[in-house]
């Protein structure tokens, strides 16, 4: 009798469990599902975006023409002239800038941080240097406004608004980017390489530019074009310091205007063909966005292998 | 009489609080090949690397004693990348570096201030000779190393060692990740190496020892509990634990 009592109540406990199972189920299908509608969030976006640029500032390219277009030098929207040459080398040669300026610094960072500073100053750099990330970038041009213009002026002659200051704020910009991802890829070096070179008698330093450096080579690289990537994708610490004629520069005191300043500039008050050739200046900023991602892809492919 | 190579009286060595080497005596003789025995985790490598400094980059290291190579102190007034030029290394995992097999072998004498290209070209022939690797890669020297099998890569390693001419050779169980061909390749290279250099070598597997060594040291928790000629250890050990451990018994 009892036992019969307790077979029964055995089976409801394991309906009871089933149940719950169901239950669990249930919630983890909807969990799952969460996370697919919001990872397709990002594609839907990306996708959106893509479409509206290119409809809102494909026919314009063919409008103006191709090559009038791309290759045009004058930019004066009042008398139909949309060549965005200038911008295009405006941007161009401030990325160069930048990276000539950032990329030996974050590199010669990177590695201080990550096989020279002792531990006490580790702790005081590490921090900064994700503070610098953090600061907005109307501070960074601000602070360019207020010291590098004026310090060019002085010195070099000119108005100070310049490629040159360009060319400084984005390659400080730039520094978190390529001094996070290159330490990060320095820590990743296998530590028995370090020991094969120092246990054959190479000194510290010789062991991180003949060894570490050259393995942590695709990350490093993957970091300067993140950092690229960051400074040509720059609008408005480089509007306040670049000057923003839409002229073809020829030196470095020679104020520039970069593509995404010439959009953020002119949009608010374009309209008609003008509005569009500034979507078409996207869709150009767009492409090579895209180069440069597929170029990361292609390193950081390599670096998984 | 056999001449001593590396000296070292009452070695003790700590990793912070942790004592990993006590009160170590040992001599270990030119020209002659050293084995190291003993249990996982008894201080073989610890030992091992206070001979060539490579403890120095472990942080909260203390050492205590002396070490002295052909007289001279290896812990004071010695610059170590000279020492770790005269004494060299091979590793247990083998670790050619990710380039091609010509620039692993050049990579020391390089590092050493060889630029010109005929003189390297000569070294990293020999090197690959000596290591019993040349004919194996000769035809492939731009390929990168890590395309290497495994006992391809650590006769590498150990050419890439040769190849600043060391006067020692540490050996970190050199075989333990290679198949029974590879290691009789290696055993065989160290038989020949022995004429021109130095050999200490850490080994878990008593053949090897017995194979190869003049001189056997057994360690245990930091100790070196018996220390003799390699027939002696082998067929008479003085020590209860040496002889269980030789046997099998634990270990
Ligand atoms: N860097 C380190 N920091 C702290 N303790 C360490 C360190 N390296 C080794 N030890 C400890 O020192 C002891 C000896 O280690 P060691 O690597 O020398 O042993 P081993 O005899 O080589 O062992 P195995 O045969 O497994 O290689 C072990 O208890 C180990 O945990
Ligand atoms: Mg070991």
């Amino acid at each position: 009798m009892e036992s019969k009592e307790e077979i029964r109540q055995s089976v409801r406990n394991r309906e009871d469990s089933m149940e719950e199972n169901k239950l669990q189920n249930f919630i983890e299908k909807i969990i799952e599902n969460i996370f697919f509608i919001s990872a397709c969030m990002a594609i839907i976006s990306v996708a959106v975006i893509s479409v509206f640029i290119f409809y809102k500032g494909g026919p314009a390219i063919f409008q103006i023409g191709v090559k009038e277009f791309l290759t045009g030098t004058t930019w004066q929207p009042l008398g139909d002239y949309f060549g965005i040459l200038p911008m295009i080398i405006g941007s161009i040669y401030a990325t160069i800038g930048a990276i000539i300026i950032g990329v030996p610094i974050g590199i010669l960072t990177a590695v201080f941080i990550a096989e020279l500073a002792p531990e006490w100053i580790q702790n005081i750099v590490r921090p900064s240097v994700e503070l610098l990330a953090g600061i907005p970038s109307v501070v960074y041009g601000f602070f360019g406004l207020l010291v590098f213009v004026p310090f060019i002026a002085d010195t070099l002659g000119g108005a100070g608004n310049s490629l040159l200051a360009a060319s400084v704020i984005l390659g400080i910009m730039i520094l978190p980017t390529v001094i996070n991802i290159s330490v990060t890829s320095l820590n990743s070096v296998p530590k028995e390489y370090k020991e094969g070179s120092l246990a054959m008698g190479a000194s510290h330093i010789q062991t991180i530019f003949k060894v570490m450096i050259p393995a942590a080579k695709s990350g490093i690289l993957a970091a300067v074009i993140l950092g690229i990537g960051r400074a040509i994708g720059e609008t408005m610490a480089v509007i306040l310091v670049a000057g923003n004629t839409p002229l073809i520069p020829d030196s470095l005191t020679d104020p520039i205007r970069t593509m995404t300043a010439n959009i953020a500039l002119e949009m608010g008050y374009a309209y008609g063909l003008h509005q569009e050739a500034l979507f078409a200046t996207g869709v150009i900023l767009f492409i090579f966005i895209m180069i440069l991602n597929i170029m990361l892809n292609l390193f950081t492919n390599k670096a998984g292998e | 009489m056999n001449k001593t190579k590396l000296s070292v009286k009452n070695l003790n060595l700590f990793y912070g609080d942790f004592q990993a080497l006590k009160n170590i005596d040992l001599e270990v003789e030119s020209n002659k090949i050293t084995a190291l025995i003993g249990p996982s985790g008894c201080g073989k490598s610890t030992f091992l690397k206070t001979l060539n400094r490579m403890n120095d980059l472990v942080e909260n290291v203390k050492i205590e004693g002396k070490v002295t190579l052909d007289g001279e102190d290896v812990y004071n007034n010695i610059d170590v990348i000279k020492l770790r030029k005269r004494v060299g290394m091979v590793f247990q995992k083998p670790n050619p570096f990710p380039m091609s097999i010509y620039d692993n072998v050049a990579y020391g004498p390089r590092a050493h201030g060889i630029k010109r290209k005929s003189k390297l070209d000569e070294i990293v022939e020999t090197s690959l000779k000596q290591a019993a690797i040349w004919d194996e890669v000769k035809d492939r020297l731009n390929q990168n190393a890590l395309g290497l099998s495994g006992g391809q890569q650590q006769r590498l390693c150990i050419a890439r060692a040769l190849a600043v001419n060391p006067e020692v050779l540490l050996m970190d169980e050199p075989t333990s990740a290679l198949d029974p061909i590879a290691t009789q390749k290696i055993e065989e290279l160290t038989e020949e190496l022995k004429e021109k250099y130095t050999i200490v070598i850490v080994t878990h597997s008593m053949q090897q020892a017995g194979r190869i060594s003049d001189n056997t040291a057994f360690f245990l928790l930091g100790e070196v509990i018996e220390f003799s000629e390699t027939a002696k250890i082998f067929s008479n050990p003085e020590d209860k634990r040496t002889e269980d451990y030789i046997t099998g018994r634990f270990g």
